[in-house]
């Protein structure tokens, strides 16, 4: 019912966002991020966006769970929910969060991710908070984040 | 470098990123951070005050090497400092990093929350946000302490911001998952309720998060919600493309709402009012109408929108699942899906169609796309889609298809993955039985399945068939003519060795005529596997060669002389040694009429429905057939084949040899003794005295004690396998118990004086303290006071235990009329069978300085919480004392280790997934916290401590089953300390709720 992690990680398993929405001790996030870039990058266009692996939930002990995931690119953006939880809805949520990069940082590449990691932040909060859905029109969202762009 | 040019940017914040990348080793990266690590911490400590500005970009530069995976040990309290700026960009990186690097250092907390504070009540709406936000990113207890009672104050209030009150209610729910207790909502409902109503969407989205967490914990208090929501949906689901502006995402309004909405509705059954029900299903049509519209773009943004929205409406139509019409439509349009070009698409509408097809409405209409599916099956190259397509061809099977789709995953197992194999297996094998019309049909199955996946076929599966060979006459020949025929294949897996082995040692005579399966080439073939087999299948094979001297006299030479021969009557393995030695004098001191008689053929199990289908058909989602159900069904097939309710049978059977090599479950304890007695009469008047000791003894144990002993599991091949080494563990209790003994379980007195008639005291406060002690060890002293020590002894296998209680008189004057009475309190009764066995009757009379000894004999019928109670009661001096105890008994003792590898663990551990079935408990540590004292105690509960499955090695897991006489209860327990808090958090998930809860109690007190 709600979303463990958002990651992007680059096709050389670089993160360039991990936003964690459960708690997790350091060596466990190493070992995800690790286990995530392991599984998501074997897969083709063939392939399902969705994948449920068992291995990673052996640190998700409590329950089941799917990385829903997107390729722009070099970069991989992915989320992890619930095995019950709408695949395509999360889907497109990505594509919405991407939409959204790509209008404020005008095309975004992955060094904008890089240099402007601090206001990444600012964006998925705006778009996901408690591991939920907070905001999802791109219209208001990039307002907002231009009205805080001009904010000293 | 890009250009920084968007605002706010830090330029040395640019530089120090560029040098970390232009570092072309990590040695350099780590020489670049210190350097800058060295700046920072130089900067902060310097006389001259920092500005905000400065004080923003050091604190970002920490963040961004804490990021990069090195850790940062100063810099919150510059953070913290940076809270209280009222310029947007510093407060935000503040917060910012207080989120990512959450401390809980109490002075740092109380600032930050001051910080909070001011900022939620500074009317500023992005200053609240960011409060807000920082709120539900670390979620603590402490803000939640403090917050909890405001957040909902600025959700409801009528002059908050839209933006403020969507991050509130996520912020709220975040408290409430973390801190329930704190989050009281009581007079928020109606209000929380009604942003359903809201004008904003954006509120709508957030608040319907919070609406739907709170409504599956207070379903009640929350139903209104259902109303609003539907005509929430109602508006969206009829509005125009472009009547949302902002809220529609290529053609398709409001998606992610929608969704939210229909999931919403999955907390509640269908609405009782008519006209809400009316428009709800309005509502579904119109979904599923326009998924038949052609699409409004070409992009797939569009069409995953618009299905995310369809998928979601199917869901809830068969959550309802009561509107037959809707089903099949649902069912018409995934079936399109089918052969969708998208393969997000075919996954999710085999994985939806699964659902359906467990619907009686709907079951029908799925089974037309049998052919699509077996394509699937066989074409996708996604394994995880693939998989989905078995998963749907065995929730579609029936009478009418079994066949087809039984040999379609047969041949599919041949090339199958090797991760879903096992759960392969199992379909077919639980397909096969469930819809095997003809019992050959059956038989070929299995034997197939052993042969193309033998290594995934589980004990369960081979149990089985050989139950249904047995209880089938009409297809004993048939199987052990094919299973002959297996068997000759040069390489042939163990798992058909102990079939063929089993099936020949007890219809071979069915297949002797024929000289090309003569007794010696069904013996030698069946010889020519013994080497390659491991011991367990070896014994099995040993005791299909004792089979075949009563089967085939002329085979008798042949097969002694194996048995004596050094690698058999001298082999290293204990266990295959003894079977070798006492069949060998079996065969040769026991005249034909008493082989015949012990070794007859196995007698019917009673018909029941399979363990493992009948768990199935309760299950919802007829995806996974798991490891958990087969543990499960191995308790059930317990009760299957020999049961509590085998006790009559036995009574009544007439021929005593029925029990030997049955899992005849013996006689109701009480009459027991009646019963063997006259059966050892019976042989020994037929045979004289010519039994060696060892024979009788033999005997009795098979007649007797044998089948209630054994484990209600393993059945009947169980008694095959592990014959004679119950053999030391049960002669003491056959003898013992044959003494005839008045057994009566409630209340259990032994003293042989009157007792005095004084009411049995009530148990002792530190009762359960002291019982406490032995949940982890066996032996020691129970209890101790200035007169008496109690000493015990224990011993326990499977579920019977033995308990030496010693009473030693601590004065130097004598103790009157002692006795002693053992009692099963209330329910447990029906839980603990207590048989008293005394050695020798306790003396009313305990001398000064004088011990006494009693024995107990403990059966564990079903699983207990209470402990039996211990009265003891003597006169000291003309003083009566009168104490209770509670007897160390507790389930656990009836633990038998199970190993298993990591994967399999999880898998276990996943498939107890159920919230009841899991007990967990967070608590302080009362004693060492040590490795090795902490291994020792969890070794001395009785579960195997399995290595290298936590991938935290500070973690300890353990498993084991409990053996009860009415089944076995799997568990799995993972305990994970926390040495600097001085904590443990213990979780335990077993088959059975109320023994995940026991254990959980009894092992809190341990650590």
């Amino acid at each position: 019912m709600q979303i463990r992690f958002i990651l992007i990680q680059n096709r050389a398993g670089k993160t360039r966002l991990a936003k964690w929405y459960m708690q997790f001790d350091d060596d466990e996030k190493q070992k995800l991020i690790e286990e995530v870039h392991a599984v998501v990058t074997v897969r083709d266009a063939k392939h399902t966006n969705f994948v449920e692996v068992w291995a990673l939930s052996s640190l998700l002990w409590e329950k089941n769970f799917k990385i829903i995931y997107r390729r722009y690119a070099g970069l991989y953006f992915c989320i992890c929910v619930d095995v019950t939880d709408n695949n395509l809805a999360y889907l497109e949520g990505i594509h919405n969060f991407v939409e959204v990069l790509n209008e404020y940082f005008h095309n975004v590449c992955e060094l904008d991710l890089v240099f402007n990691f601090y206001k990444v932040y600012t964006v998925v909060d705006e778009m996901f908070l408690a591991g939920e859905i907070r905001e999802t029109s791109q219209t208001k969202v990039l307002k907002q984040l231009l009205m805080l762009q001009s904010l000293e | 470098m890009p250009a920084v040019s968007k605002g706010d940017g830090m330029r040395g914040l640019a530089v120090f990123i560029s040098d970390i990348r232009n570092c072309k080793s990590k040695e350099a990266e780590i020489k670049r951070i210190n350097k800058e690590l060295a700046n920072i911490r130089s900067k902060f400590k310097g006389d001259k005050a920092l500005d905000g500005y400065s004080k923003k970009k050091y604190v970002c530069k920490l963040l961004f090497i804490f990021l990069l995976g090195h850790d940062i040990d100063f810099g919150h309290m510059e953070a913290v400092n940076l809270l209280s700026s009222n310029k947007y960009t510093e407060k935000q990186i503040g917060y910012l990093f207080i989120s990512v690097l959450v401390n809980s250092n109490s002075e740092l907390i109380r600032l930050i929350n001051n910080a909070i504070k001011n900022d939620l009540s500074s009317r500023n709406p992005t200053f609240m946000c960011l409060a807000l936000h920082c709120i539900a990113n670390v979620g603590s207890r402490e803000m939640a302490e403090a917050f909890a009672s405001e957040i909902p104050r600025i959700l409801v209030a009528g002059d908050t911001m839209d933006s403020v009150k969507q991050s509130a209610a996520l912020c709220l729910l975040r408290l409430y998952k973390t801190s329930p207790d704190l989050v009281l909502m009581g007079e928020w409902t109606s209000r929380v309720v009604h942003l359903l109503n809201d004008q904003h969407m954006g509120v709508v989205t957030a608040a319907i998060s919070l609406i739907t967490c709170l409504s599956m914990k207070n379903p009640d208090e929350f139903k209104t919600c259902v109303s609003l929501a539907v005509s929430r949906l109602s508006r969206i689901v009829s509005s125009a493309s472009t009547d949302l502006q902002d809220y529609t995402y290529y053609f398709v309004p409001a998606p992610w709402l929608s969704c939210k909405l229909l999931r919403l509705l999955q907390c509640y059954p269908p609405p009782e009012d008519g006209a809400v029900k009316g428009r709800l299903v309005e509502c579904l049509e119109t979904i599923l109408n326009k998924a038949q519209e052609p699409p409004k773009s070409k992009k797939v943004q569009h069409s995953n929108a618009k299905n995310a929205i369809l998928f979601e409406a199917i869901s809830l139509i068969i959550h309802y699942d009561s509107e037959p019409n809707l089903l099949v439509r649902a069912c018409n349009q995934l079936g399109q899906f089918l052969q969708h070009r998208e393969t997000n698409l075919r996954y999710l509408a085999l994985e939806s169609m699964c659902t359906l097809a467990s619907s009686e409405f709907s079951h029908e209409a799925v089974k037309t796309h049998i052919e699509t599916v077996i394509n699937a099956l066989k074409t996708e190259r996604d394994v995880s889609v693939r998989q989905r397509a078995a998963d749907l061809l065995y929730a579609m099977c029936d009478r009418s298809n079994a066949k087809q789709i039984v040999a379609e995953m047969l041949s599919y197992l041949e090339t199958a993955d090797y991760s879903i194999r096992e759960e392969m297996v199992l379909k077919v094998a639980i397909l096969a039985e469930k819809y095997a019309v003809d019992y050959s049909w059956y038989v070929d199955t299995i034997l197939n399945l052993i042969r193309i996946a033998g290594d995934y076929v589980s004990e369960e599966v081979w149990y089985r068939v050989i139950q249904i060979v047995i209880n089938r006459d009409d297809v004993q020949g048939y199987a052990a003519k094919t299973v002959f025929e297996a068997l000759q294949a040069p390489a042939c897996h163990e798992n058909m060795v102990k079939v063929g082995g089993y099936i020949l040692g007890e219809f071979g005579n069915l297949i002797a005529g024929d000289p090309r399966s003569s007794p010696l080439v069904q013996f030698n073939l069946l010889h020519s596997k013994f080497h390659l087999c491991s011991v367990p299948t070896r014994a099995l094979l040993l005791s299909a060669y004792i089979k075949f001297i009563n089967l085939f006299p002329e085979t008798k030479a042949t097969i002694q002389e194996v048995l004596r021969c050094d690698s058999q009557i001298r082999n290293s393995d204990v266990e295959l040694q003894q079977r070798a030695v006492e069949y060998l004098k079996l065969s040769s001191i026991a005249s034909t009429d008493v082989l015949a008689t012990v070794l007859e053929e196995m007698p019917p199990f009673p018909e029941r429905e399979s363990s493992i289908l009948a768990k199935l058909k309760k299950k919802k989602g007829p995806g996974a057939v798991s490891v958990t159900e087969l543990e499960d069904s191995k308790r059930e097939g317990g009760e299957l084949n020999g049961g509590g309710d085998r006790g009559s049978d036995t009574a009544s059977t007439p021929s005593p040899s029925a029990d030997l090599l049955g899992i005849r479950s013996a006689a109701p304890i009480g009459a027991a003794p009646a019963s063997a007695g006259s059966l050892l009469v019976d042989v020994f008047s037929e045979a004289g005295s010519a039994f060696s000791p060892f024979l009788s003894l033999f005997l009795l144990i098979s007649f007797h004690t044998m089948a209630k002993s054994l484990p209600p599991c393993p059945c009947i091949v169980c008694v095959w396998m592990a014959f004679p080494s119950f053999f030391f563990f049960f002669s003491f209790f056959v003898f013992t118990s044959m003494v005839p003994f008045p057994i009566c379980s409630h209340p259990l007195s032994c003293g042989l004086s009157a007792p005095p008639s004084e009411d049995p005291a009530p148990p002792l406060s530190e009762a359960d303290e002291l019982l406490n002690k032995f949940v982890c060890k066996n032996n020691g002293v129970l209890f101790e006071n200035q007169l008496l020590q109690i000493g015990i002894k224990s011993e326990y296998r499977q579920n019977l235990g033995r308990m030496y209680l010693f009473f030693g008189n601590k004065t130097s004057v004598q103790f009157a009329s002692f006795t002693t009475t053992v009692s099963c309190p209330g329910e447990l009764q029906s839980h603990i069978l207590l048989l008293n066995v005394q050695t020798k009757p306790v003396e009313p009379l305990v001398e000064g300085g004088a011990q006494i000894q009693q024995v107990l004999n403990i059966e564990c019928l079903t699983d207990f919480s209470e402990a039996p109670l211990l009265n003891i009661k003597f006169r000291y001096g003309g003083a009566l004392q009168n104490l209770t105890l509670k007897l160390p008994v507790t389930i656990n003792k009836f633990f038998q280790p199970t190993e298993m590898a990591s994967h399999d663990f999880f898998q276990r551990w996943k498939q107890l997934s159920q919230p009841q079935q899991e007990a967990q408990k967070i608590f302080k540590a009362n004693h060492s916290m040590d490795t090795e004292v902490l291994k020792a105690k969890l070794l001395g509960l009785g579960t195997a401590l399995l290595d290298n499955v936590d991938p935290n090695p500070e973690n300890y897991v353990c498993a084991g089953v409990i053996q009860t006489k009415s089944q076995q209860v799997g568990c799995l327990l993972r305990l994970e300390p926390n040495a600097q808090a001085q904590m443990y958090r213990l979780t335990l998930r077993c088959s059975k709720d109320s023994v995940s809860k026991r254990l959980c109690e009894l092992l809190a007190e341990q650590f």
